[in-house]
């Protein structure tokens, strides 16, 4: 079994036995895609909701919205089928408590929508989500059983 | 407005620029916290860290390290952040250090306010001598406290050098209150819009000259 890390605006996958691990996300929103019959898993650390309006694009897996593209083409290339991709995702907070007009206060709520966004044109259905509030989180995801553990500070550890 | 170009294209000259003011803002706070505490404090020579994005969250000895993060935002003819990150028991030793008693599980009211209060007070010391130094004029707002993993607290900064480049800068400055072993770190995290001003304000011409070596 071997643990891969997920990093910051990171993505990858995985097949059995393996582990998908992501930590500490804040604002940033952690999405994974599964196929259970292939026993394989996917998982994007998104930093941002919107790569368009952005002159950057070198890392892909920092949008919301490129991530999701890069990392739904990465499974069906190792033989996920489309149809049976199930998601779930987790993050999206706001750590700190800066006044409104603060472009820092909005990111989580905007990275959260622009995750769905994509599932849904993907049809892909969301069979779990832990999101918003104001807490960190790490998130495990087991690709043999599909277990998925959230873990945070403020609400200790629990199967999503 | 000019292009911004990447943080890795930083001249050395401009680099340590930067690190003189992590040393003169740290400084003067460091003194500040000394005086405040009547302890001797150590501080180590500010890093000017410029980093990958992805490296970030693992800054301060790990995404998932419990830490205690105060962060106030800066606004004025500089923009950004100072963000002071305490290992979770050395914001415990330090709460004990201000005569405060014995911290339990969960902090008060009462103690995170302490806590928000010194970073008020070590804020406008870093800043006033930034200050002093660039006739910059800054306004600090209040201090904001989490308690959480040292990933997510860091992440949360990284927002405007994301939607730039792919890398971050952050003046970073450890401080160790030896004898109470508490350890923490300053971090000065300039909107990356305010670096060419920051720059010229040090009279190391353009921002973005090419580096000459």
């Amino acid at each position: 079994m071997k643990i891969i890390r997920v990093k910051m605006a990171d993505l990858n996958i995985a097949q059995s036995p393996d582990v998908l691990i992501t930590s500490g996300l804040g604002s940033c929103v952690g999405v994974i895609l599964y196929d259970e019959k292939m026993c394989l898993g996917g998982m994007a650390h998104v930093m941002l909701p919107d790569s368009s309006s952005m002159r950057n694009k070198t890392n892909l897996a920092k949008y919301a919205d490129t991530a999701m593209d890069i990392l739904l083409e990465k499974m069906l290339e190792t033989g996920a089928n489309k149809r049976r991709l199930k998601a779930k995702m987790a993050g999206g907070s706001q750590m700190f408590n800066f006044d409104s007009d603060n472009e820092l206060m909005r990111i989580g709520a905007r990275n959260i929508v622009a995750v769905k966004k994509k599932l849904q044109e993907f049809s892909i259905p969301i069979l779990g989500e832990d999101t918003g509030g104001s807490h960190g989180r790490t998130v495990e995801f087991y690709v043999e059983t599909g277990i998925t553990i959230v873990k945070s500070v403020k609400k200790g550890q629990f199967e999503l | 407005m000019d292009t911004i170009r990447p943080l890795t294209e930083l001249s050395s000259i401009q680099l340590d620029a930067l690190r003189e003011i992590g040393n003169i803002g740290a400084g003067n706070a460091v003194t500040a916290f000394a005086q405040l505490l009547n302890k001797k404090i150590d501080m180590t020579v500010p890093k000017v860290n410029v980093i990958d994005l992805m490296e970030v969250p693992d800054l301060f000895g790990g995404a998932d390290v419990l830490v205690v993060g105060i962060s106030i935002r800066v606004l004025g003819d500089m923009q950004g952040h100072m963000l002071y990150l305490l290992q979770r028991e050395s914001a415990s030793k330090l709460i004990n250090v201000l005569g405060l008693g014995n911290v339990e599980e969960e902090f008060t009211d009462m103690e995170i306010s302490a806590l928000q209060e010194i970073v008020n007070i070590l804020s406008g010391s870093y800043l006033n001598a930034f200050s002093q130094m660039t006739g910059f004029k800054m306004i600090q707002s209040v201090p904001s406290y989490a308690m959480d993993m040292a990933g997510a607290i860091l992440g949360t900064f990284m927002v405007e050098f994301g939607q730039i480049g792919d890398h971050a800068l952050l003046v970073e400055t450890q401080f160790e209150i030896d004898k109470e072993e508490i350890f923490g770190d300053f971090f000065l995290i300039p909107s990356q819009g305010s670096l060419g001003s920051i720059i010229s304000a040090l009279g190391l011409g353009a921002y973005y000259e090419d580096n000459p070596g």
